[in-house]
C-alpha cells in the first residue's frame, strides 16, 4: 500500500490552487542495481484530479518525471469546503486515492 | 561647428560605458547562490520532506515491534512523550542510558526498549532500507516539530561538556588520503564546493544554515537525510572509514555543532539540491 498523498487546496480569486505531493519512487528503467541488473521501470501513469466528483484533469506520466513528485494546478469555480480528490495509478497496478477540501 | 562636432562622440562615449557599468552591475547581483536560492524558493512550496514528516508522526503512534507498542512514551529529554523542543535541545546527556545521545541514537533506545526492536541490528541497516528508513522519517517529524525555535543546546552535564571537546577533537582532526579534517572546509567564511557554500561551523553560522537545516529532502537523489546520514556522507568526502550509526563521534560532532549554532532558528525539515 502506497503512502499519503499530501494535497493543500486553497482558493486564491475565481479559482482554486491546489498543491499535489505524491510519494512514490518513480523508477524509470533505466537504472542498474550494484549487480548490474536492471532496476525494473515503476512509476505513476495516470493521474486523475476530481472536484466534487466531476473529472477535472487527467493525466498521463511516464518515467521522466521525479521521484516524490509535486503537482500543481488551478480549479475554475472551486469554492471554500469544496471537495478535491486526486488519484493515481501506478505500471504495478497500485493506486492510491486521497481527499482535500478545500480552504 | 567643429567644437560642437568633437563634443558628440565623447557624449557618446560615455553614454556607452554607463551602460556598460549598469550591465556589469546587474550581472554581479545575481549570484550563483542567488540562483540556488531562487530554485529552493520554488521547490519550498511542496518540499517532499513533509511526505517523511507525515510518516514520521503515524510511526510514533503505530504500535509496532514483538513488544507491539507506539513511541508515545519515549522520553526525548522533555519528558515522556514531549516532542516539541526536543530537537532543538540534542544531543543531550540522558541518565537512564548515562550517555550523551542525539535524536537517533535516543530513537534507538526507545525502538528497544519500548517495541523491543534490536538497535544493534537498526544501527547496522544501510540508510533507508527497513527500520533505518523509519528512523529518518521519525527523526524528520521529530525536528520538524521543533521548526523555528532556537538551538539552545545543553552543556550543564560533565558529560555534554565532554561530548563537546570530543566533537571538537574529531572535527579538527586530520586524516585519511588526502589529510582532510571537518575544519578544512567548514572553519573559514565564504568556502564553497562547486556551487554549495559551505557553513562555517565552528560558531553560529546563522538561522536555518548549516546544522539548523539539518534535516533535509536532497532534490538531487530524492532521499530524505537526517544528521546521521549528512555525516556519514562528511566522512566519506574526506575519504574516511565510515562512522558507525549513532556513534560516539557522530553523536560528539553533533555536539560540537549543536552547541555552536546556539541561538540558530531551526528550519528543519529543509530542502537541498
Amino acid at each position: 500500500m502506497a503512502d499519503p498523498m499530501r494535497i493543500r487546496a486553497q482558493v486564491a480569486g475565481d479559482k482554486a490552487t491546489v498543491r499535489v505531493l505524491m510519494s512514490h519512487e518513480m523508477e524509470t528503467g533505466q537504472r542498474k542495481d550494484a549487480a548490474g541488473a536492471t532496476i525494473a521501470a515503476w512509476h505513476i501513469q495516470e493521474v486523475s484530479a476530481q472536484h466534487n466528483g466531476k473529472t477535472v484533469m487527467t493525466a498521463q506520466w511516464g518515467p521522466a518525471v521525479s521521484k516524490n513528485p509535486f503537482m500543481q494546478f488551478n480549479v475554475k469555480g472551486a469554492k471554500v469546503g469544496d471537495k478535491v480528490t486526486i488519484s493515481w495509478v501506478d505500471n504495478k497496478g497500485d493506486k492510491r486515492t486521497d481527499e482535500a477540501v478545500v480552504s | 561647428m567643429s567644437r560642437q562636432n568633437e563634443a558628440r562622440p565623447r557624449r557618446a562615449i560615455l553614454l556607452a560605458s554607463a551602460m556598460l557599468v549598469c550591465l556589469a552591475a546587474g550581472a554581479q547581483t545575481k549570484s550563483p547562490a542567488d540562483g540556488i536560492a531562487e530554485y529552493r524558493k520554488m521547490l519550498e512550496d511542496g518540499n517532499p520532506a513533509d511526505l517523511f514528516e507525515a510518516k514520521g508522526e503515524a510511526l510514533w503512534k503505530q504500535r509496532r515491534g514483538p513488544k507491539s507498542a507506539s513511541l508515545e512514551a519515549c522520553d526525548l529529554g522533555k519528558g515522556p512523550g514531549n516532542v516539541k523542543g526536543a530537537w532543538a535541545e540534542m544531543p543531550r546527556y540522558f541518565a537512564d542510558t548515562a550517555r550523551v545521545q542525539d535524536l537517533e541514537s535516543r530513537l534507538l533506545t526507545c525502538m528497544e526498549t519500548l517495541q523491543g526492536l534490536s538497535a544493534a541490528e537498526i544501527a547496522k541497516t544501510p540508510f533507508g532500507r527497513g527500520e533505518q528508513s523509519n528512523v529518518t522519517a521519525l527523526a524528520t517529524w521529530i525536528a520538524a516539530e521543533s521548526r523555528g525555535m532556537r538551538f539552545n543546546v545543553p552543556q550543564g552535564h560533565a558529560e555534554e561538556r565532554r561530548f563537546y571537546e570530543l566533537g571538537k577533537r574529531a572535527f579538527f582532526f586530520r586524516g585519511g588520503p588526502m589529510d582532510f579534517s571537518c575544519a578544512t572546509c567548514h572553519s573559514e567564511e565564504g568556502k564553497r564546493i562547486r556551487l554549495q557554500d559551505l557553513p562555517l561551523l565552528t560558531k553560529n553560522p546563522g538561522d536555518g544554515i548549516g546544522f539548523a537545516a539539518w534535516p533535509a529532502y536532497r532534490v538531487s537523489n530524492g532521499e530524505m537525510w537526517s544528521m546521521q546520514l549528512r555525516l556519514n556522507d562528511c566522512f566519506r568526502q574526506q575519504r574516511f572509514p565510515y562512522p558507525g550509526f549513532a556513534s560516539e563521534a557522530t553523536i560528539a560532532l553533533g555536539s560540537y555543532m549543536g552547541v555552536n549554532a546556539k541561538g540558530a532558528l531551526s528550519i528543519a525539515p529543509g530542502l537541498k539540491r
